[in-house]
């Protein structure tokens, strides 16, 4: 017996009996005999669960938890403890997807009130109910753009970051997309190159923001543009930066997408994290992934139930906009209640003082007159410095204390992150350090 | 418990908050954006306290079925129990708090786990290499697809445009190939419920990329002509493509690879207990043969001189993720692996298809069985057996919902007309299963006697049956939509 496979011998001959055979080998006579497994698996031996406990703890404490300067795709920030409580309840995290509404209005209803807060953050019409992660959901909104416009070709700007521009690349060569990139102007989107680039074959343009070096781009003038030639902004942006920052939608955007890792989720070695994609009325019908609408049941009770999916794969098959099916359920619950919890409030305050970090650790960096901000632009938490330094050494250092430096561009270009968990005392600790090299 | 609708929004108290942060150091900084790149859009989230937020999430909670409320015999979904101590290792700060780019000597725990998971799925099923990218089923079909195109791209046999996929799929493998830029074409299943082979060889060419099949197929039963199919797609310059959605049925009874296969994707959220989530997140790994190891996508784990590394395949696909897959479930799939060992794994197997053929003889007077053959881990039944009563599918499904069951997967696969796919699992006891085959032959017995009560069901849900046609026609998305059409 094992705790997990409950049938006792008894049970199991009854069973037997039921189906007039003799032994449970008797219902796998199907199975070709060569691919049957002879013999013994050649797995481990189970564990019992104190020994998985120290198993895990060892591996685990084999990774390195470090005071994290790093983001580049991935940030640590707080999370209130309440998040991992509610989401732990088994209602939420073992049901499946919400296909009987009348026992899922748990999960139907926190999927509305997600879908109400990233059209709020984003300034977006609709979104659906969750994508994988960012990069994919970038992939996906160029299979909206060219699919709805009938087009073969978009535009990435270089100042989106390899890690996005690698999965949107994957995606459009195998479905014979062409891309071409648009050139950066210092640290910004070059509005000359897109000139350049943009025709009527375009069916739009993939820009980040902040983009890759960190900095805040105005792409007003570049939805305006793609908009001349009947193309589509599509905007990558950090749910963490729309606190202070103005929303994709009303910079002319008209898909937004992105990752809600930055809204708490932890660093997790990459995932589970939650991709988003928002996009405006006409789009609506051309969105992935499932929706869900508010109606009311036949005694007149509000009620939540997945809508619209005529769109999708169970339905449509080949002609599918994507074939989504599963999605990150959980993790968009996750950031529902970070975002109730944070509240109007919190969400300004929180995205302030990570501003604040990094303006700050910028400051004391330029104090030392060995770092020096590479654009002088705009940017939110995350920057890049120039140094005479090797950033490898600086990587290293940092290390015997404890701290995950900057990601390194080059060996003197150093890509710096903070957040509102630091306090001035890191920052100066930690400026302290590199300022010695 | 009183009913309750509030959603957040409405809880909303000035002032209210639910957060801690450390004092502000940073008084000398100011924010000094440009006011052309300043927020001025309203930003309407709730203002609730710690204690509001607790109690409107747990209020929803009890609106939801999970497999710990009781049996969720939801086929082709395996919702088998999803194991606490798997969502405690997972917890693990050396897990949770890990950079993804973080150098590999600071990470060689995680390394280990991908490493070590991908040798004992490579024992598993028979397939030599594994990446742990995809997100979930669907994700790893795609990418599956994906190393398919390469590799007769890369022989430059670009001919190969077509993916043979059977009418009993699951929708997303027609979705997958057609995302992936090949054709698709169909091949009809014999009355026996399985692939018919004299018309798959009619449609076989050299513009045939390969195909996509699940064993069992989506009716439950074992495609017996497995070995046959598999040397038909290979003569023709094909390749196989398995979908792992039910290999519940074959866990640690049969190799994948020895059958002919040489991809194929599993959803660690159904035959490895991960949980899922109401939607996700799961994790689709994709296994390959070695002749395709290096199609797979970068990064892969490898382990040189004791130390494990990241590489990428030489003739990699690219990225199909920002880093490296869902990590945290793979490492609850590794725990529920080293939880069974080699000891219990084949009774995953086994007893799975155990409890399903019961379920599926001891029902089997009341429910039109359309294929009366032995089952492996699920089963289909072509609604009641007495359709005069005009009791369909559905209302047996939303009747099943008053008795504290969840229903069975409904109207799929799409070859019958009124399809419930069940599919217990093995972790189900023989009382609980008896208890459910009592419950599916009361309703059948009031479908006779009482059709409309089962017409109306469901009676004793939080929510009665929706009005979709509403939610379709005046579609309210979001909170702000709400009272848009009065």
């Amino acid at each position: 017996m094992h705790r997990y496979l409950p049938h006792s011998r008894k049970d199991i001959k009854e069973m037997l009996d039921t189906l007039q055979i003799d032994n449970i080998e008797e219902l796998f006579n199907y199975v070709p005999d060569d691919a049957r497994i002879k013999g013994e698996i050649n797995l481990p031996n189970m564990l019992s669960e104190c020994e998985l406990i120290d198993h895990l703890s060892s591996i685990a404490s084999k990774n390195k938890e470090l005071k994290v300067f790093r983001g580049d795709g991935a940030y640590d920030h707080y999370a209130p403890v309440v998040i991992d409580t509610l989401i732990s309840r088994q209602e939420f995290l073992t049901s499946y997807t919400p296909y009987q509404p009348e026992i899922a209005q748990g999960t139907l209803q926190y999927i509305f009130e997600y879908q109400s807060m990233i059209c709020e953050l984003t300034g977006m019409d609709i979104t659906n109910a969750s994508m994988y992660d960012g990069p994919t959901s970038a992939a996906e909104a160029m299979f909206v753009a060219t699919s709805s416009l009938r087009r073969k070709k978009i535009l990435v700007s270089n100042t989106v970051a390899n890690r996005i521009k690698d999965v949107v690349y994957t995606y459009a060569k195998f479905r014979d997309i062409e891309v071409e990139e648009v050139s950066d102007d210092n640290g910004l989107t070059s509005i000359d190159d897109l000139k350049s680039k943009l025709n009527k074959d375009i069916a739009g343009i993939l820009v980040q923001n902040p983009n890759k070096y960190g900095v805040i781009e105005e792409y007003s003038e570049v939805a305006n543009l793609v908009h001349e030639v009947g193309g589509y902004l599509i905007d990558y942006v950090d749910p963490h930066t729309l606190s202070l920052v103005k929303t994709p939608a009303s910079m002319g955007a008209d898909i937004v997408v992105g990752d809600g890792q930055s809204l708490g989720i932890p660093l997790s070695f990459g995932g589970p994290y939650v991709g988003f994609m928002a996009v405006g009325q006409k789009l609506m019908r051309k969105l992935p992934g499932r929706i869900v609408g508010m109606s009311n049941d036949l005694e007149g009770k509000r009620a939540f139930v997945l809508t619209l999916q005529a769109r999708e794969q169970h339905i449509r098959r080949e002609k599918a906009n994507s074939n989504i099916c599963s999605n990150q359920s959980l993790m968009a619950l996750y950031v529902t209640i970070y975002l109730s919890l944070l509240g109007k409030k919190g969400f300004k305050e929180v995205g302030t003082r990570s501003y604040k970090a990094a303006h700050y650790l910028l400051k004391k960096l330029e104090e030392t007159n060995k770092f020096k901000l590479k654009y002088d632009l705009p940017f939110f938490n995350e920057f890049v410095v120039t140094t005479k330094v090797d950033v490898d050494l600086l990587n290293k250092e940092l290390l015997n204390h404890n701290i995950l430096g900057g990601s390194k561009i080059s060996s003197n270009e150093w890509l710096l992150c903070a957040n509102e968990k630091m306090t001035k005392k890191d920052i100066d600790d930690f400026v302290k350090i590199v300022g010695g090299l | 418990m009183k009913y309750y609708d509030k959603l957040i929004f409405e809880l909303s108290n000035e002032g209210s908050i639910g957060y801690s942060l450390p004092k502000d150091d940073f008084s000398d900084i100011s924010v000094d954006l440009d006011s052309s790149l300043l927020r001025n859009d309203t930003l309407d989230l709730p203002q609730v306290s710690e204690l509001t937020v607790l109690r409107h999430y747990t209020n929803l909670s009890h609106k939801n079925f999970g497999v710990e409320t009781g049996f969720y015999p939801l086929g082709s979904c395996t919702m088998k129990y999803n194991p606490k101590i798997n969502e405690y290792v997972a917890s693990f700060r050396g897990f949770r708090r890990i950079h993804p780019l973080s150098d590999e000597s600071l990470v060689q725990g995680s390394l280990q786990i991908y490493y070590e998971m991908e040798q004992m799925l490579s024992e598993l099923t028979g397939l030599d290499a594994f990446t742990f990218s995809p997100f979930a089923g669907a994700h790893g079909e795609l990418v599956g697809l994906m190393i398919m195109k390469q590799y007769h791209l890369l022989r430059n046999d670009t001919k190969r445009t077509k993916v043979i996929v059977p009418t009993s799929a699951h929708g997303t493998n027609p979705a997958s190939a057609a995302v992936c830029g090949f054709d698709i074409i169909e091949v009809p299943s014999l009355d026996n419920g399985r692939v018919d082979v004299k018309a798959l060889k009619e449609v076989l060419s050299d513009e045939v990329a390969g195909m996509m099949l699940t064993n069992p197929n989506t009716l439950g039963l074992f495609e017996n002509e497995i070995e046959e199919i598999s040397k038909l797609i290979h003569d023709a310059g094909g390749l196989m493509y398995y979908d792992g959605a039910n290999l519940n049925a074959l866990l640690g009874y049969a190799k994948i690879g020895n059958m002919g296969f040489d991809i194929m994707h599993i959803n660690l959220h159904k035959t490895f207990s991960t949980p899922h989530g109401g939607g996700g997140p799961g994790s689709g790994p994709v296994g390959v043969k070695a002749f395709l190891k290096d199609y797979l996508p970068a990064p892969i784990v490898d382990k040189v001189n004791d130390k494990y590394v990241f590489k990428t395949p030489s003739h990699s696909i690219g990225r199909i993720s920002g880093f490296y897959g869902n990590f945290l479930v793979v490492v609850k799939a590794y725990t529920y692996l080293l939880s069974l060992g080699k000891e219990n794994i084949k009774n995953v197997a086994y007893y799975s298809v155990l409890n399903a053929n019961y379920i599926k003889e001891s029902l089997k007077d009341e429910y039109e069985l359309p294929i009366d053959d032995v089952c492996m881990h699920e089963f289909v039944f072509d609604g009641l057996k007495d359709k005069s009563t005009g009791v369909k599918t559905l209302d047996v499904a939303k009747r099943l919902l008053d008795y504290g069951y969840h229903a069975p997967t409904i109207y799929f696969p799409l070859l019958f007309e009124q399809s419930i796919m069940i599919e217990p699992t093995e972790v189900e006891n023989k009382e609980t299963i008896d208890d459910f085959i009592k419950v599916m032959k009361q309703i059948a017995k009031e479908a006779i006697e009482d059709p409309e009560l089962v017409k109306g069901a469901p009676h004793h849900t939080p929510i009665r049956r929706i009005d979709e046609v509403k939610a379709a026609k005046k579609p309210v998305l979001k909170f702000k939509d709400i009272g848009k059409y009065d």
